[in-house]
């Protein structure tokens, strides 16, 4: 939701990233206030996945130009463990397996390594359990989902649940969930998108990155913005996602290439 | 102060030759005369002279051993000393003087306070607590008629014992390093469990005060007679700290009709440093006799130490329908090397074995696993499982497995599985954007990889070993 006069969480300016030396991001720029919904989309390749790597710090990535300060912290200072302790959350495209590493014992440590963060009481094992399986409920997980390893043997959309999950456990202030949709059939859909919804508020803000505008129609962002070679070309309302629908990103493209005012 | 506990303060004076300090160490190299002067020094009977001096004879006709995946320069062994006798350790006042260093590995483990002080040298006075400790566990485990005690005193108080089992396992030609051990073996510890008695505790020499100093050549044997059962703890209270250069010990396990060892190794010995300099060569002989029915050995090693680790705890399954496991966690960081395994040789029938290895490599290090499963002709219905997994960290490790497998009975089982996989920076990455740093994460990645072995471990000795794989990783991943 829009919040009037709220804070803004976070600014990006002029960030330009390269992996293996070619250049990925060019000249991004986003500001993100509390309380948000942002939608970023855009084709294959237009730098979507990249953005929400760097932002969480991925060691393949590295920053050549261009600031991004979160909640007025510079991000690019901190290693990615202090980000994601600093209250970043990426929604992995791809969740690593994890083999002989139990859920249960992945998602304590997580969750209590935040806790510490704050200053709170760690849980030991029993209190987690209780906490985890309520936390849960809302993603209609089996609970024998703690006794497995971290993903391993994981079908698509148990992993996505994970995921999401984790963001619950770990209540992040910025949440990216990158092509958090990808490989979910519509009942996995409608469940992690629910989640997504219980889990937005005005302490927090999410930026999702996504291909398709299906999960816009189950969460729905404040802003939709569409990347093109590294950057956005067009930002606008809901409305934008159901026109992209329908009349794809060429368009997008052609105006923008036509001489359209890029939004800051 | 008591009796029991002045006698323990003044314990290291008892063991002689205090008063001509010159003596105590013999001149250095190795000869007959050497071997005479340990026997006289140690007031052995004719008999145990005997065996040093045969044990003496094979080993001039042996050759070092080549074959393991392992390189150092070659040993003089001319130039060791052979006999030092446990002289008074400089004991030190209060923890203020202890290394701290030390402290702070101590600290990282969460040793208990008293066993810190204890293990760092401090006056036994100032840690009244776990000296009672030790003196009701002793008195305890002689109501039910177990023996143990160090080697030497089994020597003058169990002699019989001692002539019908010593050697009875581990020949004393078996192989180049059991040779040298049994020639110039200086102390260790004797284990013996009456028939039918289940050992009220796990036996550690920790509690064994009046050797807590362990020799370059350490010499164990451990009796179950029928119906009995141990379980017993090496270095597992905290890890080793050790200078000399050479380990070569000899452990024993013979195992009577339905008798049940298990014996667990913590082994931490200094590793060298991060450039492979130093550290302990740790040639090791450790075998157990199933020699009763229905007998069962386990072994159970964490083996993160040592610059060198040269060991392969095995098991003989005489006895029809006996057991034998070993269970293996290897660590090698920095540029430690080690080729160790275990041996099951099934001779009576029906006999069973397990082993489940799993290598870690970081660093510069190499880590092999080498094992041996044979199945004699007499051994119908034998049934061996071998799983050996190999974990690398970083990419200029390396780590092998060298399986042998010689089966002469049509009747028998044997499977072998192995498995390699690597600590991706994916991975890493992963538990960072959970907040979660690289030691910890390489810590639990580790454990969850460990986790078949550690089962096998007591609880408490299972929490420490997990502290300490990550105390010996830390810095391997930057």
């Amino acid at each position: 939701m829009i919040i009037q006069d709220s804070k803004t969480l976070l600014e990006v300016h002029g960030l330009c990233a390269t992996v293996n030396g070619i250049e990925i991001l060019k000249g991004m720029e986003l500001t993100v206030r509390y309380g948000e919904v942002h939608a970023i989309m855009g084709p294959n390749g237009s730098g979507k996945s990249t953005f929400s790597k760097v932002l969480a710090g991925h060691p393949s990535y590295q920053v050549t130009d261009g600031t991004v300060l979160f909640g007025g912290q510079n991000l690019l200072d901190l290693a990615p463990d202090a980000r994601a302790r600093a209250g970043v959350f990426l929604g992995f495209q791809y969740p690593i397996e994890i083999p002989g590493v139990a859920n249960s014992q992945f998602l304590r440590l997580a969750y209590n390594t935040m806790q510490a963060q704050h200053g709170k009481d760690e849980l030991d094992p029993l209190e987690f359990d209780d906490f985890v399986r309520e936390k849960m409920k809302l993603l209609e997980m089996n609970p024998d989902f703690l006794d497995r390893s971290v993903n391993e043997g994981f079908s698509g959309g148990e992993k996505k649940r994970n995921e999401i999950l984790q963001m619950a456990l770990l209540a992040p202030r910025l949440a990216i969930l990158d092509e958090t949709d990808s490989g979910l059939d519509i009942d996995a859909l409608r469940v992690v998108a629910g989640g997504v919804n219980q889990l937005a508020n005005k302490d927090n803000a999410i930026i999702l990155v996504t291909h398709y505008q299906r999960l816009l129609n189950y969460i729905k962002p404040d802003y939709v913005h569409v990347m093109e070679s590294g950057r956005i070309i067009k930002t606008g309302g809901k409305d934008l996602a159901v026109e992209l629908e329908t009349r794809g990103y060429d368009w997008v493209s052609a105006e923008n290439k036509a001489g359209a005012v890029v939004p800051a | 102060m008591s009796t029991v506990l002045q006698n323990l303060v003044n314990q290291p004076y008892k063991h002689g030759f205090v008063t001509d300090i010159e003596s105590d160490v013999a001149p250095k190299g190795l000869n007959e005369d050497t071997i005479r002067l340990i026997s006289t020094k140690k007031n052995e009977p004719e008999w145990l002279l005997e065996f040093r001096l045969k044990a003496y004879q094979k080993w001039l006709t042996m050759e070092e051993p080549v074959w393991p995946n392992v390189h150092y320069p070659k040993i003089d062994f001319q130039a060791i000393s052979y006999y030092s006798a446990p002289k008074p350790k400089k004991t030190l006042a209060s923890m203020d003087e202890v290394d701290p260093e030390l402290l702070k590995t101590f600290e990282k483990l969460g040793v208990p306070m008293n066993e810190r002080a204890k293990l760092a040298g401090v006056a036994v006075d100032v840690i009244f607590d776990s000296v009672s400790v030790a003196t009701t566990y002793k008195a305890k485990l002689a109501e039910v008629g177990i023996i143990f005690c160090s080697i030497s005193e089994a020597v003058h108080q169990h002699p019989d014992l001692i002539k019908q089992y010593l050697g009875s396992v581990v020949p004393v030609g078996d192989n180049y390093y059991a040779a040298l051990n049994s020639a110039v073996f200086t102390d260790g510890s004797f284990c013996y469990i009456p028939k039918g008695v289940k050992c009220p505790m796990d036996l550690s020499t920790y509690f064994r005060i009046n050797t807590q100093e362990s020799g370059q050549f350490e010499r164990t044997l451990i009796v179950a007679e029928a119906g009995a059962s141990v379980s017993y703890l090496e270095g597992c209270t905290a890890p080793k700290f050790d200078t000399n250069q050479l380990h070569a010990a000899v452990v024993e396990l013979v195992a009577l009709d339905n008798a049940d060892i298990k014996y667990s190794t913590v082994q931490n010995w200094y590793a060298g440093d991060e450039k492979g300099v130093g550290g302990i060569y740790n040639f090791v002989t450790k075998r157990g006799l199933c020699k009763g029915v229905s007998s069962r050995i386990s072994w159970t090693q964490v083996e993160t130490g040592s610059a060198i680790t040269w060991k392969y705890p095995s098991c003989v399954l005489r006895g029809d329908n006996s057991v034998g496991e070993f269970y293996s966690v290897a660590l090698t960081n920095h540029y430690q090397q080690a080729d160790t395994g275990t041996k099951m040789m099934h001779i009576g029938k029906n006999t069973r074995s397990t082993i489940v290895s799993k290598g870690i490599s970081a660093g510069h290090s190499n880590n092999s696993y080498r094992g041996l499963v044979r199945i004699a002709p007499s051994a119908t219905g034998a049934r061996n499982h071998s799983q050996c997994d190999s974990m690398l960290i970083g990419d200029q490790c390396g780590a092998n497995t060298f399986p042998y497998i010689q089966v002469s009975n049509p009747g028998a089982q044997v499977e072998h599985e192995a498995s390699t996989s690597k600590i991706g920076e994916d991975q890493l990455f992963y538990f960072a954007q959970r907040g979660i740093g690289a030691e910890e994460a390489i810590s639990m990645i580790i454990n969850g990889f460990c986790k078949d072995v550690f089962q096998q471990l007591p609880m408490e000795f299972a929490v420490e070993a997990t502290k300490l794989l990550g105390l010996k990783l830390e810095g391997s991943v930057g």
